[in-house]
């Protein structure tokens, strides 16, 4: 274990183990809590909020090929901070990982980055919009955007067109994430049109699809008693679309979640309950890679299957990301996130 | 049985505790030497180990600036941005530390602060005040600064993080290099068009420190194995007459029925208890000698190459099993001869009082004839010896030819003397020396091996220094150095150097591929000072003038040895060809080296500028000259090397290698005098027969106990007149084979009289220092034992 793993410990959310996550829940000292009722200011609240603990910029994309395989790409950035400043120099206490993917039906390729804060390498800017880190960006005025990433084995670079408006999950913006209370401010862009060239190790290969980006910050964001969790997101042929999460506890409990999406871009908030999510099939390292996911408020009973089983980010701290196809009530495609599974 | 049998055996030594405390004590002074130096070596090794571990060296290429500048964080950004994937290093020395900074986040695994422990605090360690990790003898030298303990750092060196390692040094937003990590990502722009001031360095090419030191310890194990072998003389000594003493004993058991295998048995049991006795002791006086010499062979090891080796002793496992493994071994090969006699001894073999000296007569044909062919193999190897294990081969030939024909040797030429002899003491005097020849005859070879090593280690130790010290001068020929820092303090002085000095001669160099060797390649202006200086080992005609003229190059002599290359012979450095025109002495450097005209350089290779230059001028005008420089241009005193400080440094460096090699030049002569002083305790009893004659016929005990001192003291100088060839063959077999195969030069050889002179002065103190004692207790044998011999005569 070096020094990394161990800054890993006490940061991430995202595919966090629970003794990692442990200290997260206690450690919000210092740093703001959402608080219900949130007011979003943009572009401001692109930008990083460095008075909370955690943040990220999370995109996923369903891709398809001329010839009609399909693909997943992810492009993530986290912000970790040691404390609730910017800083500058090497003394900033903000830390920033990426986390780069390309899933094939056959193949996943993973890259992740690492930088400080403060010196240039990693940061967010929200007026113009740029989130980068090392020759990784996210950038444009969410109208439209550019993304590119790079990897040992592979690379891309998209173009993003904004198709419907931002869409506030929770009560506008503040989702709950345990029965204590925990919450973050969450916000999306699911409807982003997609198109540009993946890089693979066998050429390139021109793709489109739609693309989801969340955007969420916190300080404490999971319960002392939460271990991981499957995280969904789901876009119908229809045009509708469905976030939904299930928050796994230490005692075989369940924490649900869910923001119904209408090909307009209205929302319908779920609180716990009303999304169910069951594990049907398990790949080969015991990792649940086809679901049943109901709601029946919306008349959801889909079955959830992964395009490629082996989807698992082989990251600093790993966890399974990828492309999913819906089938049953609604079909369509989506994007799927479990930690807590290693 | 076994245990009446063992006690009859033991009873030998109980009755003979001197011959009981040689053996241990030969065998536990061999090992204390050979496990002492090894000590030695491992503790440098691991240090080198730690501190390569501490960057990576050796595994991953670096980006440096051409000029050699520090490179600007931004740079370092920049690269980042365009998908080159590197880490930043900075580096320097604070009181005497070495601090490294490095980035975690985005170094290879595996460098810097490898196991964050208890203390570990990531807040502090990268935006606090800092954390530093280092051994606590680190700590102690910067007790202002938050440490946290690693006992597995490398010795003198903190990590920490490279905020704050810029801070501690002074080097705001400065990198020294950039480590570029194995795994790059898909379409990452080239390097010239992100930062082209940087070049790439391959993971072999920067300065591996172990490369260098290596020449340091394969001679320290050399020694080290020298000095056992001396060890080992004097316990197959002890053995042997053991065995021929116990031979009444074991007829008298064989007699009674004791089956021959059991009494083998039990006397290789005896001898192994006795050794691993004997281990044990010698591991710990190991112990003591390398904590008694690690901190000048420490010293030495950093001044010589800025190798930081812990003053501060392990007790590493591997060191002290191999100890008592040699100890273990070495008695088995002492013993493995007699074990084999007493096997072949026919059942009742007389007990011979004088077996010993008998059956060494008996053997002298066999071993004169081994001794021969030893010798002649060694002869051949000389002349064709091209590789380390033939290396190694010559040196174990020319050592125990050496040593099994001393004996011999010393019989013919004791032999003469004696022919020459006009009194009767005289006569009786050779005689008598010859006769005790046999008995004496293990630890004068052990004296004669110990004489060998000291003479070939010091050969060799001072020749390394008279080479280091001339190339110093050749490298060293300016007389003042001075750095700059960029384009502009360049010009400042040249334009206030020029009238002031008799030339300005620029230091400029980048690394390229030669023939598939790493080579560092010099553009150098056509001045005197390299003509005169310089040594070529070989060089066709007028090479420096082709050279400068731009049409030739010269090359290392490591670039031609491990190239295949010679004068004339044709290279391409950045696409153009240049025909060899000599091949220089460049020892210790690890890699490559070239040396073109400064034009074509400039041409080649635009976009390096000298960073040194060297300053021809009178030695007197250099301290004010650097005043004045500081004074006209601001190029601080700090950037100025005299060159007279320089070899000031060497110098003591120096001194410290030879207080090693004192050191350890006294260890082994006074194994060898102990070797002797227990033969000749041995032999005194034996004597007493031989000595009441002449005694009776009217020699004092006085002019008996002279005469034995004397007989000492003139053998120890024929042993030294035998041990110095031996010695200078030894010397010259490391010097032109074995660091040839080992490190791609040759040191040349230098001849030191005066040295060899004053080590046979210490061989003859050891020597009569070891008399001493027999000597007395002869001159003060009680008038009765001497009589006794007569009435006792059989």
């Amino acid at each position: 274990m070096n020094v990394r793993m161990l800054l890993l410990l006490c940061w991430m959310p995202v595919a966090m183990q629970a003794q990692g996550f442990a200290g997260l829940g206690t450690q919000a000292e210092g740093f703001s809590v959402p608080q219900p009722g949130p007011v979003f200011d943009f572009p401001t609240d692109h930008g990083p909020h460095n008075d909370y603990r955690i943040e990220w910029w999370y995109l996923t994309a369903n891709l398809k090929a001329a010839d009609g395989t399909e693909y997943g790409l992810q492009w993530t950035l986290f912000r970790s901070a040691l404390a609730p400043e910017a800083g500058a120099g090497w003394t900033a206490p903000q830390l920033w990982m990426g986390h780069a993917a390309v899933t094939t039906p056959n193949d996943h390729y993973v890259s992740e980055r690492f930088a400080r804060g403060g010196i240039g390498q990693a940061d967010v800017i929200a007026e113009p919009f740029a989130a980068w880190i090392d020759d990784w960006a996210l950038q444009g005025d969410w109208a439209t955007m550019q993304m590119r990433a790079s990897g040992p084995e592979f690379a891309y670079d998209m173009a993003l067109t904004a198709e419907g408006p931002l869409v506030f999950h929770g009560a506008d913006g503040f989702s709950v994430k345990s029965a204590a209370g925990q919450a973050s401010y969450y916000y999306s862009q699911p409807f982003f049109a997609i198109e540009g060239t993946l890089q693979l190790p066998d050429g390139d290969i021109a793709v489109t699809g739609n693309a989801w980006l969340d955007r969420e910050w916190s300080s404490q964001p999971l319960a002392d008693n939460q271990t991981g969790w499957d995280w969904f997101s789901l876009s119908f042929d229809d045009g509708a679309k469905l976030m939904g999460f299930r928050l796994q506890q230490t005692d075989g409990a369940n924490f649900t979640s869910a923001t119904w999406i209408n090909p307009q871009g209205e929302t319908t908030p779920y609180s716990d309950g009303a999304l169910e999510a069951f594990p049907m099939a398990f790949n080969d390292a015991d990792v649940p890679v086809r679901w049943q996911v109901t709601l029946p408020d919306k008349g959801v009973d889909v079955t959830v299957a992964a395009i490629n089983d082996n989807a698992w980010m082989t990251t600093s701290v790993p966890y399974w990301e990828g492309p999913v196809t819906v089938s049953g009530s609604h079909s369509g495609v989506g994007y799927l996130e479990m930690t807590g599974y290693d | 049985m076994t245990k009446a049998t063992l006690q009859a055996l033991l009873s030998h030594w109980w009755r003979n505790p001197l011959q009981l405390f040689t053996l241990l004590a030969g065998l536990a002074l061999a090992t204390a030497l050979w496990s002492g130096v090894q000590a030695v070596n491992a503790e440098a090794r691991a240090s080198y180990d730690a501190a390569a571990a501490t960057l990576g060296e050796g595994q991953y290429d670096r980006l440096v600036r051409r000029d050699g500048q520090p490179i600007a964080q931004d740079t370092y950004v920049t690269l980042r941005r365009a998908g080159w994937l590197v880490s930043p290093v900075v580096q320097g020395r604070l009181n005497g530390v070495r601090i490294v900074g490095v980035e975690p986040l985005t170094a290879p695994s595996g460098i810097g602060p490898v196991a964050p422990q208890e203390g570990t605090d990531v807040v502090s360690f990268l935006t606090g005040d800092g954390q530093l990790f280092g051994t606590a003898e680190t700590a102690s030298r910067l007790p202002d600064y938050a440490f946290v303990i690693t006992p597995e750092a490398a010795p003198g060196t903190a990590v920490t993080d490279i905020g704050v390692a810029q801070r501690l040094l002074g080097k705001p937003e400065q990198i020294d290099t950039l480590i570029v990590l194995p795994s790059q990502p898909m379409g990452r722009a080239a390097l010239a068009d992100v930062a082209p001031d940087l070049m790439r360095q391959s993971a072999q090419g920067g300065s591996d420190i172990a490369r260098l030191t290596d020449s340091f310890h394969l001679n320290l194990t050399a020694f080290g194995l020298l000095s056992f072998a001396v060890g080992i003389f004097i316990v197959n000594g002890a053995i042997g007459l053991a065995f021929e003493q116990r031979r009444p004993v074991v007829r008298t058991l064989r007699a009674l029925g004791v089956p021959l295998r059991r009494l083998i048995v039990l006397m290789g049991a005896e001898l192994m208890l006795f050794a691993l006795v004997a281990g044990v002791v010698g591991v710990a006086l190991g112990y003591v000698i390398a904590a008694l010499l690690l901190p000048d062979v420490a010293a030495t090891l950093r001044g010589l190459y800025g190798a930081d080796v812990s003053g501060n002793l392990q007790l590493r496992p591997v060191w002290w099993l191999s100890g008592l493994g040699i100890a273990l071994g070495g008695t088995a090969i002492a013993a493995c001869g007699a074990l084999y006699q007493l096997a072949q001894m026919p059942l009742l073999a007389a007990a011979q009082p004088r077996a010993l000296a008998m059956a060494a007569g008996r053997r002298a044909r066999v071993q004169g004839q081994v001794a021969l062919a030893l010798l002649a193999i060694a002869g051949v190897l000389m002349f064709t010896a091209n590789g380390l294990i033939s290396g190694f081969v010559l040196h174990a030939t020319l050592l125990i030819g050496a040593a099994l024909a001393l004996p011999l040797v010393l019989d013919r030429v004791l032999a003469g003397l004696s022919s020459l002899a006009k009194t009767m003491t005289a006569q009786w005097f050779w005689a008598d020396t010859r006769q005790q020849l046999p008995g004496l005859s293990l630890a004068l070879m052990a004296l004669l091996l110990a004489m060998a090593a000291n003479v070939g280690v010091s050969t060799m130790v001072s020749s390394f220094r008279l080479t280091f010290t001339d190339f110093l001068d050749q490298r060293l020929a300016s007389e003042l150095y001075v750095q700059v820092e960029d384009a502009a303090q360049s010009d400042a002085l040249v334009a206030f150097a020029g009238p002031r000095t008799n030339a300005i001669l620029p230091i400029q160099s980048t690394e390229v591929t030669i023939a598939g060797q790493t080579t560092e390649v010099f553009g150098t202006r056509d001045h005197a000072t390299y003509r005169d200086n310089w040594v070529l080992l070989q060089a066709a005609a007028s090479a420096w003038d082709s050279t400068f003229t731009n049409d030739t190059i010269l090359i290392n002599e490591q670039l031609s040895r491990r190239a295949g290359l010679d004068v004339g012979d044709l290279v391409q450095v950045q696409g153009q060809d240049f025909s060899i025109a000599g091949v220089y002495g460049d020892y210790g450097n690890p890699i490559g080296q070239a040396v073109i005209g400064e034009d074509v350089f400039a041409i080649l290779f635009p976009d390096v500028i000298p960073q040194r230059f060297g300053l021809r001028m009178d030695p007197a005008a250099v301290p004010d000259f650097v005043k004045e420089l500081e004074q006209a241009t601001g190029i601080p005193a700090a950037q100025s090397v005299d060159q007279a400080r320089i070899k000031a440094i060497s110098l003591a460096i120096f001194e410290r290698t030879f207080t090693v090699t004192t050191a350890l030049n006294v260890l082994t002569l006074a194994v060898a005098g102990f070797a002797i002083l227990m033969s000749l305790l041995t032999l005194a009893t034996m004597r007493v027969p031989q000595l009441a004659p002449a005694w009776a016929m009217g020699m004092t005990r006085r002019q008996l106990g002279k005469l034995e001192l004397l007989r000492a003291m003139m053998l120890a100088v024929l042993t030294a007149i035998v041990a110095l060839p031996l010695g200078l063959a030894l010397a010259w077999a490391l010097l032109a084979v074995v660091n040839v195969a080992a490190f791609g030069w040759r040191l040349p050889m230098y001849l030191f009289p005066l040295d060899y002179v004053r080590l046979g002065l210490f061989a003859l103190l050891a020597a009569a220092l070891a008399a001493l004692w027999p000597a007395r207790r002869l001159a003060r044998t009680p008038p009765a034992d001497l009589l006794k011999v007569f009435s006792n005569e059989r």
